[in-house]
């Protein structure tokens, strides 16, 4: 199975892992390659069971975007990977796997990923009108805004969010560096004045 | 210009409505009572569990797996233990396995015996209700005898499980699951040769093999059918290679099948667990290594080394090595996989839940074009529809 999918064109990386497979390809090959393992009556990767992401902030090709197939009469899972920068888009599956609309969806309402062609594309997880992509690392665990019921104007309404305490993410790998053992007074040990 | 005349309805199902099996909102689009189309609205119980995992150890993110699909909680440990443990590349203990697949048995038990009374109360059968819940008791008592928790277990956890279980509970399982088939055939008996149950179950939201497969269907949908498929036979995990047992498929893929599909695992996961108790062995239940899982309450008392490393278990965590991967099991309604993303450090990079019924429900629409109003419910809850797990 390795050596027709290291043949198909646009497949970079093949590697096996039990029953897992693992492949990087290139983001405009993606419809050929998906169609291509659907349609070889040798790979028959016929069910799409997820697609998601990866946030790298600091790199210039932003996005992993992970696709993870199974074949049922092979018995054997894959997972697909390509790399696309912050404003790029893709081209939808939804024309191969009808089961790509929902997953490209929420892909698109978590990370900001635009498909081309998706019959739907509309936020799916998030509230109604909400802003900014959830699960971007950038974007804060707290969120930005904040619903609560109020009495007097009857209706439940949206607030900055207001933390009573800073949200404390704890760095416990390392508790004893950076902590600064001074002894007051002890001005001579360090030789300054 | 021409005139065209719509003569729709469009009305709002839910979010919240008894049969909406939780926040489901539904726009229903009908031509007097047929739907034309049914757009799910859905994420109204998102509370970003995949967000609040990256900002935590991967010890304390199992408890989020339990609040997930709430009904199956130890189900969704497992496939998370199941992905850990891959990083890690450890491999569990014999009697933790089979701990685990019992315990995962009992939980798929549980699982149905909530989701087939709700599925007949929907379509307007009460008292399966009350039978289930009363059975669905005692086996929580399982639960907590095990884990302290009728739900929210937190028991499997990478490396084993918490804790073995009680002196005797051996016994207690084996004497309560000689009780349970009885229990099915009464049920049975009240449901499988119903009338109103059959009229309003029999033909209603058939789903074909292809497009099950298709629209990224799994567990009891898929198998309703006729695709003899679950991860459990053929991709086994933990002690499922050592025990025996069948793969119920349906042949029309409706909602009865689905019915029928539930009623046969049931009885398959007693066997299993019948199986298991014959095989499990004494033995430890979680890696005897220290820096994975933490070290007995009376080592602790008097070992410095114990007690060290109980403190950094329990802050700092363990480090996981970088890398990928996609662990999946079969949950009670379909399957459940982890797609976990290690950095190398204590907390995971990314932890993508794949959830069963998101699947699922994204064939509403299409499983319910052409059928009266009141099928929706029956769809519904023969789908196996919790919203825990679908909004994440």
């Amino acid at each position: 199975m390795i050596k027709i999918l290291s043949k198909i064109e646009g497949i970079n990386n093949v590697l096996q892992n039990n029953n897992l497979l693992e492949i990087e390809f290139e983001k405009n090959n993606i419809i050929k390659i998906i169609n291509e393992l659907k349609d070889n009556t040798e790979l028959s990767f016929n069910q799409l069971l997820d697609i998601t992401a990866v946030d790298y902030p600091s790199r210039e090709f932003r996005f992993d975007l992970i696709y993870i197939l199974q074949s049922l009469t092979k018995n054997k899972k894959i997972i697909l990977k390509t790399f696309i920068k912050e404003n790029e888009k893709i081209e939808t599956i939804t024309n191969i796997h009808k089961s790509a609309d929902w997953y490209e969806r929420e892909c698109y309402d978590l990370f900001g990923i635009e498909f081309i062609n998706h019959p739907d594309l509309r936020r799916i997880m998030t509230d109604y009108n909400f802003e900014g992509y959830p699960l971007r690392k950038d974007f804060p665990l707290t969120g930005h805004t904040e619903v609560r019921y109020d009495d007097l104007e009857k209706k439940v309404i949206y607030e900055p969010v207001k933390l009573t305490q800073e949200f404390r993410n704890l760095d416990s790998e390392s508790p004893w560096e950076g902590m600064e053992n001074k002894l007051f007074g002890d001005d001579k040990s360090t030789g300054e004045n | 210009m021409k005139e065209v005349e719509l003569n729709t309805t469009t009305i709002n199902f839910g979010p919240q409505h008894p049969a909406a099996h939780g926040v489901l909102r539904l726009v229903v689009e009908l031509e007097g009572e047929v739907v034309q189309r049914a757009e799910p609205h859905i994420g109204l119980l998102h509370r970003g569990t995949e967000k609040l995992i990256e900002y935590k150890t991967y010890l304390q993110a199992v408890p989020y797996f339990d609040r997930l699909d709430y009904v199956s909680p130890m189900c969704q440990e497992h496939a998370f233990a199941l992905a850990t443990e891959n990083l890690l590349g450890i491999n569990v203990p014999e009697r933790a396995k089979y701990i685990r697949v019992i315990f995962a048995e009992i939980t798929r038990i549980l699982n149905h015996l909530l989701n087939i009374p709700a599925y007949a109360a929907d379509i307007g059968a009460v008292t399966p209700f009350l039978w289930c819940f009363e059975e669905r008791e005692k086996l929580l008592e399982f639960h907590e005898a095990v884990s302290g928790a009728r739900f929210h277990a937190a028991y499997f956890r990478p490396g084993g499980v918490h804790q073995d279980m009680p002196e005797g509970m051996e016994e207690k399982l084996f004497e309560h699951f000689k009780t349970l088939p009885k229990f099915i055939d009464d049920l049975e008996s009240l449901l499988t040769n119903n009338r109103i149950l059959r009229q309003r179950s029999v033909d209603i939201g058939i789903i074909s093999k292809s497009e099950a497969i298709e629209w990224g269907c799994s567990g009891p949908v898929l198998r309703s059918a006729g695709v003899a498929w679950d991860l459990r036979r053929s991709q086994p995990y933990d002690a499922y290679d050592q025990v025996d047992f069948e793969v119920p498929v349906g042949k029309k893929g409706d909602c009865f099948d689905r019915y029928l599909v539930r009623i046969e695992e049931m009885r398959q996961s007693i066997s299993i667990i019948d199986q298991c108790l014959n095989k499990i062995k004494p033995g430890p239940i979680s890696i005897e290594d220290n820096k994975i899982t933490p070290p007995k309450r009376n080592q602790m008392k008097k070992s410095m080394e114990a007690l060290i490393h109980h403190f950094k278990l329990f802050t700092e965590g363990y480090r996981v090595p970088s890398g990928q991967v996609y662990s999946a099991v079969e949950a009670p309604k379909g399957e459940f996989g982890v797609y976990l993303v290690s950095d190398g450090s204590s907390k995971p990079y990314r932890c993508k839940i794949r959830a069963p019924g998101f699947a699922h429900l994204q064939t509403l629409d299409h499983l319910s074009k052409g059928h009266l109003m009141a099928d929706i419910a029956a769809i519904l809850g023969s789908l196996d529809i919790v919203f825990g797990e679908i909004d994440r």
